[in-house]
């Protein structure tokens, strides 16, 4: 299921929040409206739980954490500008198999540079080998130095989760093949907001949830849930993935 | 083959890849908006500033349309000369690329110009966009300037101005009457009344020439011309003119006190300086009233050695003859020009009527008049005792040799009595002129002249005036023989256009 959803009036979501599989990180803003959107959506069973902690934060005093800071299911990464308060809130805050790591990086803006999943990564091709081993060691991830249609921000061109994946809309067919047999999930070129290409910046995705900028057409959010997986009864599922085990039980 | 297929491998790496529109989900190649032409066309119209709508102003009388400001240009339907008044008419089309124009068919008579655009314009982050869109014209007419002129008449190319700078204007009436009898006026286009004169306008210059050489035979007068450029073609070198031709009448007429100039006198039979004009047509005719010479002065002369009058019929004393004696032997020197024997010179004592019982001491001078005054007769002189003159020429002269009184004419009786009495009237070229609002003294002594002048009258049309009845037939049924009238014999039926001579009757 994707939400559509908006930040003080802005449609870039992504650049205000990070959602991982196992948390999910929102900025500090002027109204809750936004915050609320992602704490509704992850409520657990009773009031008091969520299926995963949402927290407000910020990153070197700054709202814009998607773009500094990057994370999975195992870690999160955050620059060096961070806080060491706001480094302790966040660890207090997050589950404690999430590996919280500082990088000493040029490159500041982690998120714009750094493209994940639980499994892979894709990194600005500058960066240095230093955070290359942080990436690999907290996220736990194999990691590429890739471009994407000419971009080296692949953190802000691309978005995936473990089931797949929306690129830069000027990405050709090879790249797309050669992409998408790296990642081993399905990719497409895509907008988001109504003809964006900044893809990051328009959403935020995990493995069962995706938000979008309010201005995200119909169009656009359709091709989001069905590349991103987000229908559990996806015909396509029936026809692919449960195909066998059906057959299977018929036998 | 590796270099082949490395050439299949580079052309596959510049497939684009296809993306869904963000808009409708087509499948299209991703440009900088990420969007298909009709989703753009949905919400961005880059016509948007332009009118759909506008105003062709057409004149009907001659088929032309108003190219703004002031231009008006042949053009016809579905012309290149039309689509760009079209497109001149059509605001905003600065911020846009045009990349076409046409028209689309319309029905002459619907008075609609259809005309199909084509622009270019660029949105924002350098996406340009094309939009094709059609802008309807309402054709409105109106007549332009020139057929507006046209239909006014006023469409003149030539003018003659005639002028006549002086206070006596009896030869401007003269000038008048003159046309009017030779309709020389005929080709006009109009004429235009003017303080110290007449404006005639012509569409060509022949019928001007005309009228200016017809004027130039009947009055000394001096030509100037000029013309003025209105438009020209500088490929079919044609240029088109205003042409004027100004002509000045001599600034003397009938009944006026001159002093010639000594060149002219030697010229003219050495003449007294002080003369009158006895009349002015072709020729200036002046007479010495101490002697009874006369002189006949040329146009050209007079504009050789030009002069002016001294008095003027505004000037004009009425005195009544005492006594009167007729010279019967003129005295004569050598070299002296031609006299009138139709006049007689006499001695004659006057008294000024306004004095008359008052003041016994008469005032001796000469008069050219002799044949018509007798003792006890009003005449109408200048007195150039106490008249204060501002002449070159008149300041030279001894004063023995200028008279104390000169006299002018006869006078016959009550000018308001004659006026009523007048039982015909004249024509005009104008409405304005001389009508009977303001009649003034000149107009009034010029139709007094005509009629104790019976040579001037045969060059004047004269009309019978309707509204005054029991005109006198013939000589002897006049009321008061004494005073000059015009008979019936002599004048025209008005509304009949006679040419025959009837002065002689």
């Amino acid at each position: 299921m994707a939400l559509r959803t908006e930040f003080e009036n802005s449609s870039d979501i992504g650049v205000f929040a990070i959602l991982t599989n196992s948390y999910c990180l929102t900025a500090i803003g002027g109204s809750e409206a936004f915050y609320s959107v992602f704490e509704s959506e992850f409520a657990g069973q009773d009031n008091n739980s969520s299926v995963i902690p949402v927290v407000h934060t910020s990153i070197g005093g700054c709202r814009i954490i998607g773009r500094l800071a990057v994370g999975n299911r195992h870690g999160l990464l955050v620059p060096s500008n961070t806080t060491d308060l706001e480094l302790q809130h966040i660890r207090n805050a997050l589950p404690d198999n999430v590996q919280i790591q500082r990088v000493e990086e040029r490159l500041s803006a982690l998120g714009n540079v750094i493209a994940c999943n639980d499994y892979v990564a894709l990194i600005h091709p500058d960066l240095d080998r230093e955070t290359e081993n942080i990436i690999k060691d907290v996220l736990k991830v194999e990691v590429y130095r890739q471009t994407i249609a000419g971009n080296s921000l692949v953190g802000a061109y691309s978005v995936f989760n473990n089931q797949g994946g929306v690129i830069h809309p000027k990405a050709t067919a090879q790249e797309l093949d050669e992409l998408s047999s790296l990642l081993q999930i399905p990719l497409v070129a895509g907008t988001v907001n109504r003809g964006s290409e900044l893809l990051a910046a328009g959403i935020v995705v995990n493995d069962w949830t995706a938000f979008c900028g309010i201005t995200t057409t119909s169009t656009e959010l359709s091709v989001i849930e069905s590349i991103f997986k987000l229908n559990s009864n996806q015909p396509s599922k029936i026809t692919s993935e449960l195909r066998a085990s059906l057959i299977e039980s018929m036998t | 083959m590796e270099y082949i297929s490395s050439g299949e491998n580079n052309q596959g790496a510049n497939v684009q890849g296809k993306i869904l529109c963000c808009g409708c989900g087509s499948l299209i190649d991703p440009n900088p908006l990420n969007q298909c032409a009709a989703c753009l066309r949905t919400h961005i119209d880059i016509t948007e500033n332009i009118p759909k709508q506008g105003t062709l102003f057409f004149c009907r009388n001659c088929e032309r349309y108003l190219n703004p400001p002031s231009e008006w240009v042949h053009a016809s339907l579905e012309s290149r000369e039309l689509l760009s008044i079209c497109l001149k008419r059509i605001k905003g089309l600065k911020d846009v690329k045009l990349i076409d124009a046409g028209f689309i068919w319309t029905e002459p008579h619907s008075k609609r110009i259809k005309v199909k655009l084509t622009v270019h314009a660029e949105v924002s982050n350098g996406i340009v966009l094309q939009q094709v869109f059609v802008v309807e014209f309402t054709v409105t007419n109106q007549m332009c300037d020139d057929c507006h002129r046209h239909e006014a008449k006023d469409y003149w190319k030539c003018m003659v101005q005639v002028r006549q700078k002086a206070s006596n204007k009896k030869t401007l009436y003269y000038m008048e009457q003159m046309i009017l009898k030779h309709k020389a006026h005929e080709n006009s286009l109009g004429i235009k009344n003017n303080s110290s004169g007449l404006d005639f306008f012509y569409s060509g210059e022949n019928h001007a020439r005309k009228m200016v050489d017809f004027l130039q035979t009947i009055l000394p007068v001096k030509m100037t011309q000029s013309k003025k450029l209105i438009s020209h073609d500088i490929h079919s070198n044609i240029y088109n003119y205003k042409f004027t031709w100004a002509l000045d009448i001599v600034p003397i007429s009938k009944g006026s006190l001159v002093c010639i100039g000594k060149k002219l006198q030697q010229n003219y039979g050495n003449i007294a300086p002080i003369c009158l004009v006895q009349n002015v047509a072709n020729v200036i005719h002046v007479i010495d009233p101490l002697t009874a010479q006369i002189a006949e002065i040329s146009g050209s002369n007079y504009f050789r050695y030009p002069f002016t009058s001294i008095s003027d019929p505004k000037q004009l004393i009425e005195y009544t003859v005492m006594d009167i004696e007729i010279i019967k032997d003129r005295k004569q020197f050598p070299g002296q020009g031609p006299i009138s024997f139709k006049h007689v010179v006499a001695d004659v004592w006057l008294v000024k009527s306004s004095e008359l019982g008052i003041n016994e001491s008469n005032i001796h001078t000469k008069t050219h008049l002799g044949h018509l005054l007798k003792p006890g007769d009003s005449v109408m002189g200048y007195d150039l005792r106490d008249a204060v003159i501002n002449n070159a020429d008149f300041e030279k002269l001894k004063n023995e040799n200028i008279p104390d009184v000169v006299i002018v004419k006869k006078n016959y009786g009550d000018k308001d009595k004659r006026r009523r009495m007048r039982k015909w009237k004249l024509k005009h070229l104008t409405e304005d002129v001389g009508s009977s609002s303001d009649i003034g003294n000149d107009y009034n002594e010029f139709l007094e002249d005509l009629e104790e002048d019976e040579e001037m009258r045969q060059k004047v049309n004269i009309y019978k005036d309707s509204r005054k009845q029991q005109i006198p037939v013939d000589v002897n049924d006049m009321e008061d023989p004494s005073c000059p009238q015009i008979t019936l014999e002599e004048m025209l039926d008005d509304l009949v256009i006679d040419d025959v001579d009837m002065g002689n009757a």
